[in-house]
């Protein structure tokens, strides 16, 4: 028997984690991972709280969230392509075009 | 202590050194691999909770496409370590703060509501695929519908964007 917190406790240290990964990489690859660790943390709270309350929605909303990110994965390493053919470089840093 | 709980914690463990993990490599292949060994160790936490469905979608679509994609951007762009750069103060004077802030916040939110919650036990009546299924095509089949049209889209603007411009 694992208490429902334990999970979320957990979720919330995977989020944290991803804010930390997303903060301070410079590689806009792994930007990108971290953005999928958060959504992993989402979908554990998700599915914690599902088996908590007794109702199957949450899992449904955990497949939700797997095709909407697999459709920005499509469309952001597309993105991704794009900027390193154009600018030569993954850091993010050098990807300035709209700065004043 | 019982069997579960120490499962519990042997795969909590290995989630969080492999997304420490993620932080601290600077090449993003490496980044990339610790992020499957988060998303198998994930997969196998749903699997404690009795949620199978899940688990098997996390590992195939997460674990197998969506990682296999990455690795396969990584490959073609072939960038190498990631350079450092002096990277902005706001990000160190506030970075760190937030991401302790959101995990405290919620943490804390968590343990004051303690005794509310049930445990997150696998329960087989519960959740079987079929009631999965059946909640998808009844009760949410509009947005299942609407995830396809997002699929859909996504695939035009993948392609868009993958062409070259000059021909």
């Amino acid at each position: 028997m694992v208490p429902t917190n334990y999970y979320i406790i957990l979720s919330a240290i995977l989020f944290g984690l991803g804010i930390l990964a997303f903060i301070f990489k410079r590689n806009i690859i792994t930007i990108f991972m971290a953005i999928e660790l958060m959504l992993n943390a989402v979908n554990l709270a998700f599915v914690a709280f599902s088996r908590a309350l007794g109702k199957p929605d949450g899992e449904v909303f955990v497949l939700f969230v797997i095709v909407v990110a697999a459709a920005e994965a499509a469309v952001g390493l597309g993105i991704i392509i794009l900027t390193a053919r154009n600018r030569r470089s993954l850091n993010v840093e050098r990807v300035d075009l709209l700065k004043l | 202590m019982t069997a579960s709980l120490v499962i519990f914690f042997v795969l909590a463990t290995v989630t969080v050194l492999a997304a420490i993990s993620l932080i601290v490599q600077r090449h993003p292949i490496h980044g990339a691999l610790s992020l499957i060994v988060v998303m198998v160790a994930l997969a196998g936490l749903y699997l404690l909770m009795g949620a199978e469905f899940v688990a098997a979608v996390q590992i195939i679509v997460y674990g197998g496409a969506i990682m296999v994609l990455f690795v396969f951007v990584i490959m073609l762009l072939n960038d190498g370590e990631e350079e450092r750069t002096n990277f902005s103060k706001l990000a160190t004077f506030a970075g760190i703060p937030l991401a302790v802030a959101v995990a405290g916040l919620i943490g804390a939110a968590v343990v004051h509501s303690s005794s509310s919650l049930p445990a997150a036990t696998a329960n087989a009546t519960l959740t079987s695929t079929k009631t999965i299924s059946l909640l998808i095509f009844t009760e949410f089949v509009y947005p299942f519908e609407l995830t396809s049209f997002l699929i859909l889209v996504a695939i035009l603007g993948a392609i868009v964007l993958a062409q070259r411009e000059d021909n």
